[in-house]
């Protein structure tokens, strides 16, 4: 007789805690061969409201560590995410219907991925910042600050490296995150939550809500308490459109879609950039 | 004197920068006090407290059993120290001498505290009462308000009548550094304090958060350095609210003997407002008494 | 005194020193060829702590061939996503291993175990981990798409910060794709034998890092072997000189992070207590054996004798003594050498008509030791205002203007550091921009971090080491011609 597993129950990720959906809903994820994986909470508007505060609350403590300790916090979630590899990769493998070979390959990257962000977090700075020589008296120096609270979806496909990819360079600046994973795909990504609650990452900086980015995305595009979003996953150009024309009313700052992007390719600076605010100060030089 | 005088006389004191002093409170919190040295800090840090109650619900009943804890605190050990004073709102302070009689100091706190929002005559009558119900001490709070608002001189004016009122109480005045927020509004207010006449400049109400702290402390202890140099007038210091573990108490201590030196480190001149402080000071005593770690069932609950 | 602090001292059994060492080359320990062994010392105490290798000419053959193969092998191949992992992982074995390493610099270094704790080590940690993230990011470090190493470097480093220099080197030169023999200072080796070991634990690949003990013949034939790409050098002007006359002529790359004698500049509106602890932190900090300590005080004269009886106030609380006990402030001079250096120049300071002080100061019988010292009504022409002391011994000097203060502050060969106390920013920034120095520490002092560049002008040096532009000297940034 072999073992009766123990299965798990996947719940939301909000404010360093695991809530099911206030609104009691679920949704049914299957394997690459239609069979049933597990229920997956289905978030809720309120739950993204629920978010966006947790999000909010953590954003200033977040933002005012060092960067060296913002770097620290990254790769002890890559030391975390390497202890859980083979969980990851027969994830992946069961979600995507890759080889193991293959998946971990992809969760390889994705740990990879994370530690060359958790490197950026005291260089970006040197690089996005400088003095300007302005043509007088003064000591002027542009400094890239974090934009705060940031809504983004994640790839569909690519469950963890295109997760990774979204999440990473937007938390190692300062800001926080509500992030919405791939719906068919999601189980990597509570996998990622749970690395997140066991290693040093504030509760809040990351909050990870399960479901269908078509139904909760409007909320978070219109709410006044989030400062940028993030459409990469969205596949409906339609749906993109619209999310964009919301985040007109509180003037976001609004990242396109581009949800068949190459995850393997080394990213640029682009995504950290987009998330940060250049703010350049004077100041005279005089005895 | 005049707001223009008093303001060019506070506004041309050095500047504190917050760095600087914030890293040198830290420097000074990694000094290692161990055996006899903490034994000796845990008995000082015992008798400097001001045992302290400040509610709402305050009773005679409660006053009662802190008056009993203030003159034993520890009923297993007799050569435990008595603390320095209780504290206790004006309308208590009879109850408070009528427990202690003489044995300690009967603290009061009074002139609306811990806002300091009423009138004038409210805030004297309060202190009056205050002294003639006996109390050795007046914890004052001085009017933020107006400090805020650059009105200097009614702040000045205010801790001289409160001493006056006083008689032969000595004045503790209240700065709520909390509320003071910038170190150099703390560098004013203390020389602003001391000048009016204060007898001790103390860092809080314990009702404002953040309360005591390392580096406002140690800028006051400081700001009393300097004014015993320019007057040769001694002013205690007191460090109340937040101050929970004999840990913190030592690192105060370590701060007072390294800013001012030995001539403060007794009750006279130093102390602090506690209350569930005292309690850890006796298990940090009894386990240096006993050579094993104490437990909250060897420490009374009052 | 009521409030004599015990004595509290760091536990020595977390360390195990080995009696004897031997040269860490191609991955592994072995035995000097020539045979030779020399002691090193406690200073505190003038314990023999161990015996290490004098590394001879076919050591250091051997050892710049090891870094060579694994140069040409393994480690100029590998991507660098890789070598940010095994960086970091060496980043993280130094986190794990702190306070050994803390206790063991005090013992061998005489600094106060305090400082090697909260100072020295946690800057170790730091600078492997920043580095260790530019490993596979150096297109965006402003060097080009694709910046390439240099091959071998040869590596220099002084006794003051020995676990400290060797991060320095060590970090940025893996980082950029180099591969490394260094030489730590005759007077403090074990630290660096210690990193070796730490290298083995990471899975460092074999000869990426060679350790060779040795002093100045050893480092001689270092930095003159022939199949060096680039030497670093830190240390004193004198071989500095002897070093960049060594390598002319060849195609080697050389830095060089020479002596200082930095001004330490106090208006009158400086934040005066700060101030205070910004001079004390100048120069006593590590004994004074700083390159870019605080060793001239510039007063404003206005505030001259205010602030010096502050600062003699200030002293008198300064402790001196046993290096492992956690309340000590001043540690031991490094060793004989130097304490007779030190002693030279201050006696010359007081036939000069320098005026002495020192806070009464016992101190214990053996060891070398030397009480922290001011020097007032000092000027620019006395020997302690122009040389390098390396001690904890302060000259102060005064000024009238923020112009005098500038031109005095300048007036020297040296170029590493200056200080700036004011509370006007104005101020702070156009004197920043007037000083010839490399680092410019305005209401602050003696702060480090692996983002910010640090190097000297003039005679204090060339080349900066840590932030975007020390990854420079590690890189072959020179256009093909």
């Amino acid at each position: 007789m072999s073992r009766v597993d123990v299965r798990k129950t996947h719940k939301l990720f909000i404010g360093g805690a695991f809530p099911r959906s206030e609104s009691g809903r679920t949704y049914e994820v299957t394997d690459s061969k239609e069979q049933f994986l597990a229920n997956m909470a289905l978030a809720s508007r309120k739950d993204a409201r629920d978010a966006v505060l947790a999000a909010r609350s953590a954003v200033a403590k977040w933002s005012s560590a060092t960067a060296y300790n913002r770097g620290q916090v990254l790769y002890r979630i890559a030391e975390v995410m390497e202890g859980r590899r083979e969980q990851f990769i027969s994830e992946v493998s069961d979600s995507e219907g890759v080889s193991s070979r293959k998946a971990g390959a992809h969760v390889d990257a994705a740990i990879d991925r994370w530690v060359w962000y958790a490197g950026w977090a005291d260089k970006y700075a040197q690089v996005i910042g400088n003095t300007n020589p302005v043509a007088g008296p003064f000591f002027n120096f542009s400094v890239p600050e974090p934009t705060g609270v940031v809504a983004a979806v994640a790839p569909q496909d690519a469950s963890i490296l295109g997760l990774v990819s979204v999440v990473a360079p937007i938390i190692v600046t300062g800001n926080a995150v509500i992030v919405m994973p791939s719906s068919s795909r999601p189980i990597p990504a509570i996998t990622l939550a749970e690395c997140l609650a066991t290693s040093d990452v504030p509760a809040g900086v990351v909050n990870i809500l399960t479901g269908a980015p078509a139904e909760v995305m409007p909320w978070l595009a219109e709410h006044a308490d989030v400062n940028a979003l993030d459409l990469t996953g969205i596949v409906d150009e339609g749906v993109a459109a619209d999310l964009e024309r919301s985040a007109a009313g509180t003037v976001k700052r609004v990242r396109g879609a581009a949800p068949h992007a190459d995850w393997q390719a080394t990213p640029s600076l682009s995504r950290i950039r987009a998330f940060v605010e250049v703010k350049t100060v004077w100041h005279p030089m005089g005895a | 004197m005049d707001n223009g005088t008093l303001t060019s006389r506070l506004h041309g004191l050095p500047g504190v920068d917050q760095v600087g002093l914030e890293g040198r409170a830290a420097t000074l919190a990694t000094r290692s006090i161990k055996k006899d040295s903490k034994i000796w800090a845990i008995d000082t840090a015992i008798s400097m407290v001001d045992l302290t109650t400040l509610e709402g619900m305050d009773t005679d009943g409660k006053v009662r059993a802190l008056c009993a804890k203030a003159l034993h605190p520890d009923p297993t050990d007799s050569t435990c120290p008595a603390v320095a004073a209780v504290c206790v709102y004006g309308d208590l302070v009879a109850t408070t001498r009528a427990c202690v009689g003489d044995r300690v100091h009967v603290a009061a706190v009074a002139t609306a505290f811990p806002s300091g929002r009423a009138s004038m005559d409210v805030k004297l009558m309060d202190t009056k009462q205050a002294a003639a119900d006996g109390a050795d001490e007046i914890d004052m709070v001085i009017d933020r308000g107006a400090f805020l608002a650059g009105n200097y001189a009614k702040v000045f004016e205010e801790i001289v009548a409160v001493k006056e009122a006083c008689g032969d109480a000595h004045l503790k005045v209240i700065l709520e550094t909390g509320e003071l927020k910038t170190y150099d509004n703390v560098r004013r207010a203390s020389w602003l304090a001391m000048q009016a006449g204060a007898d001790f400049i103390k860092t809080s109400t314990g009702k404002v958060s953040p309360a005591a702290t390392l580096p406002v402390t140690l800028l006051m202890l400081e700001a009393v350095r300097d004014f015993a140099d320019q007057t040769g007038t001694r002013i205690g210091v007191k460090a109340a609210g937040g101050i929970k573990t004999s840990k913190d108490a030592i690192r105060y201590l370590v701060m007072v003997n390294e800013t001012v030196g030995e001539d403060w480190l007794n009750p006279d001149m130093f102390r602090f407002g506690a209350s569930s402080l005292l309690n850890d000071l006796l298990m940090q005593r009894q386990r240096m008494r006993d050579g094993h770690y104490s437990g909250p069932d060897y420490v009374t609950i009052d | 005194m009521p409030f004599d602090y015990a004595p509290a001292p760091e536990s020595r059994s977390i360390v195990d020193i080995e009696s004897n060492y031997g040269l860490f080359i191609g991955g592994s320990f072995s035995e000097p060829t020539s045979g030779g062994f020399f002691k090193t010392i406690n200073p505190a105490t003038e314990e023999v702590l161990s015996e290490v290798a004098e590394a001879g000419q076919a050591d250091v053959d051997a050892a710049v061939a090891a870094a060579r193969r694994a140069y040409d092998k393994t480690w100029s191949k590998m991507s660098g996503k890789d070598r940010a992992k095994y960086i970091f992982r060496i980043a993280r074995l130094i986190q794990e291993r702190s306070r050994e390493l803390a206790v063991l610099e005090t013992l061998d270094n005489g600094k106060p175990i305090r400082e090697s704790r909260d100072v020295d080590l946690p800057l170790v940690a730091a600078h492997f981990f920043y580095h260790a993230g530019w490993a596979d990011k150096l297109e965006f470090a402003g060097y080009g798409p694709d910046p390439k190493s240099l091959g071998v470097a040869a590596q220099v480093i002084p006794w003051n910060f020995p676990l400290l220099m060797l991060a320095w080197k060590v970090a940025p030169a893996l980082a950029c794709g180099n591969t490394v023999v260094l030489k730590p200072a005759e007077t403090t080796p074990l630290t660096a034998l210690a990193f070796a070991d730490i290298c083995q634990q990471a899975g460092l690949p074999p000869g990426v890092v060679n350790i060779i003990t040795g002093a100045g013949e050893t480092g001689r034939m270092l930095v003159e072997h022939p199949d060096v790409d680039k030497v670093a050098f830190t240390g004193s002007t004198e071989v500095g000189k002897a070093i960049q006359r060594a390598v002319a002529g060849t195609k080697k790359k050389l830095t060089l992070e020479l002596g200082g004698k930095a001004a330490n500049i106090v208006f009158d509106d400086a934040p005066i207590d700060q101030a205070i602890e910004g001079i004390v932190n100048g120069i006593y900090f590590n004994q004074g054996h700083v390159c870019c300590a605080g060793s001239r005080l510039l007063l404003q004269e206005s505030v001259a004798d205010e602030a010096l009886a502050s600062l003699k106030r200030r002293l008198t609380t300064l402790r001196l003594g046993d290096p492992l006990d956690k309340n000590t402030d001043i540690g031991a001079i490094n060793s004989s050498m130097q304490l007779s250096k030190i002693e030279e120049l201050t006696a010359s300071g007081e036939a000069e008509g320098a005026e002495r002080w020192s806070p009464t100061c016992p101190i214990p019988d053996k060891g070398f030791w030397f009480p922290p010292t001011v020097f007032t009504n000092v000027t620019q022409a006395h020997r302690i205002a122009r040389e390098e002391i390396f001690g904890p011994v302060l000259s102060v000097l005064t000024f009238r203007t923020p112009e005098e203060a500038v031109a005095k502050a300048n007036n020297t060969p040296f170029g590493l550091s200056a200080g700036i106390w004011t509370e006007k920013g104005s101020r702070i920034l156009w004197m920043a921009n007037q000083m010839r120095a490399g680092i410019v520490w305005a209401n602050t002092f003696n702060r480090f971090d692996p983002t910010s560049p640090f190097g000297g002008f003039k005679e204090s040096g060339f080349g900066r080491e840590g932030g975007v532009q020390g990854l420079g000297a590690y890189l072959n940034v020179e256009d093909p011609s």
